[in-house]
């Protein structure tokens, strides 16, 4: 007997896509100059034109951004702001599907992702944030917290909408105003974005989206009206960012890579550790900063670890994102599947063992089945860069000091993950981890209230919870108060 | 004495078996169990596992007011659920007490429902709160009316006591009693026993004593099944098949209504132990009212509308 699940496919009706799209500056959309496609990663087919923005369009919606500060969103109260936050996260909720199925589309990841966990924590953020507009005084921030101005945020195809929001919020709630560039690959939901915030009746110039590539980002950056950068990216690119504002007065968060360390120790719970484990390299195909990308397991139950971690992996369902039984989708784009492949070939040439389940990849669209590397030390190049995909390197330690050593010898230091069912060793290895992040028995969670950020070159500052608010609002000597 | 060559029978044997197997964290099986609750069963695999839940039905009856006619009603609601569809396969089994085992026997062999069988539940369930020579006498009368599997509950208090060598022996001894004449199930009731880490225990005591089957509940005890009580359950037998190449069954028992809770332990099943369970010599449904929501379902199906409930009889 077997039990096949039958295909069943979320409808894209829908979502309606446009031909082509402009920019969203001062509240209007207006048409771009040149376009590039942008594609469904599952299919290669094309989903529309997305406008690539030049130097003249980020100055128009610097112009406008700066405009609704003095004119409007700096007036408004704490409370006001709010409204337009609430307003917002309720608009989301009501499309929740609409958004869901287009950055499945856009994006290539699973529907059971985006319906269950992007598209709620999206609605989540501006919740919260929502919250805090009104209560800025008592926010443990000094007196009279100020806004910077206008912030230049640039975000990542990896959770195009979740990062938006990630921006988007605290930078409202905290009295900011934003030019916003998605990701060349993933525009679309920042776009479908822009019409919620006309929706919401926004006032115009309080949101700006410029679609384009880098050299886009590249014109947010440089503005000389820009207060303060928000990036989620590479590592590389963090550092160009970094160069390019230095000695200026501009602030800036920095979200960029990570190498995370998947701890587990021998009294770990097995079977829930595994489930972690699937979780922390194979949500979202393993293009998460956070990602536990290296399992550092105590030999003595190595052995058992990996074999119910390749019985579980077995089960993971590849394929068409828009079906509701996918586990794991598509890769977001050709030139990160070669990125996947290249270093995945490097982990066979250092002698590596790679193992993966029996996957029928579509021949069509862009695929990387679920795979481990066992055997891998940390003079390996898989322990030390990051992949961006759903591989994961297993490591092996003997003492619980070797684990945390082995677990902070990386330039990185984002996230971390510890597995053991004894109290006082969770709290021992979180007190010596060098990472942002650590999650103890469980793994990829977030919450808005919860500061997210890294160590290291894993980035600068924070962003949710109350450190996130700190990164969008001038304190004490700052503001101008003696 | 060596049960599967891992344990001697002794209480220390058994106190070093059980602790050297892992704990269950209590969020991540809970988290495990809701993910797979939202597989998306549809068309054809949907009329598939309607199918196959009906023949795992334990069709039950085990109430104080039972009667002879009540009995009767079930055994022929067992043998065809739905007198219309002759395609629609008999349940699993008919589930009772111990004095009404004679008589659904006679009445199933009378309709020609030979090949369902007849469960008891015994050992003084649902309590099992008496002397180890009634629930010896308890089995054999069931036994001797022509019970083919008894449904045994453990004594919670002696688990919960750390008493696990009680157990243990009480679990080998109906398992003598039953020999080669009736399948054994125990049932835990999870109800009682409340944390993951003794549904574990519970199932691993069962198994290395001889158990067919492992049961979550007896019905009479809230939560009983739950997904992430029978999550555990499946990983338990999954485990001990890795150990000892045999295969013990699952039966959740005990809020289990509607054809979306019976398929969601389909899933559970598929995804946990494997396909190999997705028969009904391996995966029960303890139920009453859960058989005429999957024939609803079915005519659903193969109607395109729901019909009145009418349109299934009430026993």
């Amino acid at each position: 007997m077997t039990f096949e699940y039958a295909p069943a496919p979320e409808s894209k009706a829908i979502v309606s896509i446009k031909p082509k799209y402009g920019h969203f500056i001062n509240g209007s959309f207006v048409a771009g100059k040149k376009h590039f496609p942008t594609i469904n990663p599952a299919t290669e087919e094309i989903l529309s034109h997305i406008s690539l923005g030049g130097a003249s369009d980020v100055d128009k919606a610097v112009m406008a951004a700066q405009k609704a500060y003095t004119k409007t969103w700096s007036k408004l109260s704490g409370k006001e702001r709010g409204k337009y936050l609430y307003r917002i996260a309720r608009i989301l909720q009501e499309r929740a599907r609409e958004f869901a199925v287009l950055e499945t589309l856009d994006n290539g990841k699973p529907i059971r992702e985006t319906r269950d966990i992007d598209i709620p924590l999206v609605a989540a953020h501006f919740f919260y944030h929502a919250g805090w507009a009104d209560k800025l005084d008592y926010a443990g921030l000094g007196h009279s917290p100020k806004a910077y101005g206008v912030a230049g945020q640039i975000i990542p195809w990896n959770f195009p909408l979740l990062m938006l929001a990630w921006k988007v919020a605290p930078a409202l709630a905290t009295g900011n105003t934003v030019v916003l560039k998605p990701a060349e690959t993933t525009s679309l939901t920042a776009l479908l974005f822009a019409e919620v915030c006309q929706q919401a009746e926004l006032p115009d110039g309080v949101v700006n989206i410029v679609t384009g590539d880098g050299s886009t980002g590249a014109a947010i950056v440089n503005h000389p009206g820009i207060h303060k950068i928000a990036f989620t990216g590479s590592t590389d690119v963090g550092k160009k960012i970094a160069r390019a504002i230095a000695s200026t007065e501009k602030k800036a968060t920095l979200e960029l890579g990570g190498k995370g360390a998947n701890i587990v120790f021998d009294d770990a719970p097995i079977d829930e550790t595994v489930e972690g484990i699937v979780n922390g390299i194979f949500f979202n195909q393993g293009h998460v900063c956070c990602a536990g990308s290296r399992l550092i397991v105590q030999e003595s139950v190595a052995e058992e670890v990996i074999e119910k971690l390749k019985v579980r992996m077995a089960k993971i369902r590849v394929g068409d994102p828009l079906d509701k039984n996918t586990d794991l989708g598509a890769i977001n784009s050709k030139e990160q599947l070669v990125k996947i492949k290249e270093l995945s070939a490097i982990g066979d040439a250092e002698g590596a063992e790679r193992w993966s389940p029996q996957c029928n990849l579509s021949s069509k669209g862009f695929w990387f089945a679920p795979t481990i590397f066992t055997g891998v030390t940390q003079a390996n190049r898989i322990a030390q860069e990051e992949i961006f995909g759903p591989v994961l390197s297993v490591l092996t330690f003997r003492t619980p000091q070797e684990a945390i050593d082995k677990a902070n010898n990386t330039p990185f230091g984002l996230s971390a993950g510890i597995w053991s069912e004894k109290g006082s060793r969770i709290f021992w290895a979180s007190q010596h981890l060098k990472a942002g992040v650590i999650w103890a028995n469980t793994f990829n969670k977030f919450d808005p209230a919860s500061p997210f950020g890294g160590y290291k070159e894993s980035g600068w500052g924070r962003e949710g919870g109350k450190h996130g608010l700190a990164a969008y609002l001038k304190t004490g000597k700052e503001t101008g108060a003696k | 004495m060596s049960f599967y060559g891992l344990v001697d029978g002794s209480e220390k044997s058994l106190i070093t078996f059980l602790d050297q197997l892992s704990g269950v964290d209590q969020v991540g099986a809970e988290a495990r169990a809701a993910m797979l609750a939202t597989r998306s069963i549809k068309t054809s695999s949907k009329k598939w596992a309607i199918e196959t839940a009906i023949s795992m039905v334990d069709l039950t009856t085990l109430e104080g007011a039972d009667t002879p006619g009540k009995v009767r009603a079930l055994c022929s609601k067992a043998v065809r659920p739905d007198p219309t569809d002759p395609t629609v396969p008999s349940v699993g089994a008919v589930c009772v007490y111990n004095d009404m085992v004679k008589i659904a026997r006679t009445h199933l062999d009378s309709i020609g429902g030979e090949h369902v069988p007849v469960a008891a539940v015994s050992t003084a369930f649902p309590s099992g709160r008496a002397s180890m020579e009634v629930k010896i006498q308890d089995t054999q009368d069931a036994i001797n009316a022509g019970a083919a599997e008894i449904d045994m509950v453990i004594d919670r208090g002696a688990f919960l006591a750390g008493k696990y060598g009680v157990v243990f022996d009480e679990i080998v001894k109906i398992r003598e009693v039953c020999g080669d004449k009736a399948h054994l199930k125990v049932i835990f009731e999870t109800g009682e026993l409340v944390t993951y880490d003794n549904v574990r225990k519970a199932s691993y005591l069962a198994m290395l004593a001889g158990a067919d089957f492992i049961k979550t509940s007896t019905g009479k005890v809230a939560p009983a099944a739950t997904p992430p009580v029978v999550l555990v359950m499946l990983e338990a037998v999954r485990d001990f098949y890795g150990m000892t190449q045999r295969r013990i069954g699952v039966k959740p028992a005990g809020g289990i209504r509607t054809t979306k809770d019976a398929i969601k332990q389909l899933v559970l099943v598929n995804e946990t132990a494997g396909p190999e369970w997705l028969t009904p010599e391996l995966f029960r449904i303890g139920a009453s009212a859960l058989l005429n929501d999957l024939l609803m379902q079915r005519m659903k199906m193969s109607d395109g509308y729901y019909a009145s409930p009418n349109y299934v009889t009430i026993d």
